[in-house]
């Protein structure tokens, strides 16, 4: 019995957040439903024993990026008024039957087969705790190429960001 | 007496993948879209956590990681783009951006 109530509870904040994040008129109130998404995730994760995971999941997705959201959120306005018609015609209506077909699938998967799916290969019956030390130990081994892509990315990123944000009519005043 | 498989986290990842999708193409302010693709990525996060349990295995979580920091390049960048198209047209509306000249 904890073990659904452990599962339905975050999982049903993380459909209501998600909702909220696609129909709230309000930015900041989008936002605010990414950060409860985000966190019933981390809540989730732990559930799954992904302990480090969850607390990176915390730090960095509902720390670090939502503050940015947020700053420029902040920075372009919150009073706009979005444009709701639709520029290519028909268009709300063609994704919602999309996303009713997708639905309508998976609710025909699950109770066609009573909620139990057999899985190509079985669980394994041991647990393997996602530990700082354990996900060190292969990041710095296994993946430690795609680890160094990474990082140079992230570099890349960071200078493309600033060059981008940086206004030429400010800095010529400045000059 | 149910039980929680695998099974429920990739129907909840597929849920969540599908009201991303759903809001990436209904929404035009172009932050409000980058919210959407966070949540299509956090959603194949879900999946590999998920399977990361189920085969036993670490490696799964580390592809999180990674995915983690691209979703933070990508905001970024993204959002660095916004602000500067924002002072040029002050909408950040994806309909009325038809020039992709700076």
């Amino acid at each position: 019995m904890f073990e659904l109530l452990i599962f339905f509870l975050p999982a049903s904040v993380l459909i209501i957040g998600a909702l909220i994040v696609v129909f709230a008129k309000n930015p900041v109130h989008n936002a605010m439903g990414l950060v409860m998404t985000l966190i019933s995730l981390a809540i989730i994760y732990i559930t799954l024993n992904a302990t480090f995971v969850a607390m990176v999941q915390m730090l960095v997705y509902a720390g670090a990026v939502m503050t940015l959201f947020l700053f420029v959120i902040m920075m372009i306005g919150v009073d706009k008024k979005e444009q709701t018609s639709d520029s290519i015609k028909g268009q709300t209506f063609l994704v919602s039957g999309v996303f009713l077909i997708l639905m309508s699938l998976l609710g025909y998967v699950a109770v066609n087969s009573e909620f139990s799916w057999n899985l190509w290969f079985p669980a394994v019956d041991y647990v393997v705790e996602g530990t700082p030390q354990l996900i060190a130990g292969t990041l710095f081994t296994t993946w430690i190429f795609p680890f160094e892509i990474i990082s140079i990315l992230l570099i890349v990123a960071t200078a493309a960001a600033i060059a981008l944000a940086y206004d030429s009519k400010i800095r010529n005043k400045d000059a | 007496m149910l039980e929680v498989t695998t099974d429920w986290y990739l129907t909840l990842a597929a849920i969540l993948f599908s009201i991303g999708f759903f809001g990436m193409m209904i929404r035009k302010n172009a932050l409000i879209m980058f919210m959407c693709i966070e949540l299509m990525l956090n959603a194949v996060n879900l999946t590999f956590i998920a399977a990361s349990k189920h085969f036993g295995q670490i490696d799964g979580q580390i592809a999180v990681f990674f995915v983690l920091v691209v979703a933070a390049a990508e905001v970024v960048v993204g959002l660095a783009i916004i602000v500067s198209i924002f002072r040029k047209q002050s909408s950040a509306s994806v309909d009325v951006l038809n020039v992709s000249r700076g």
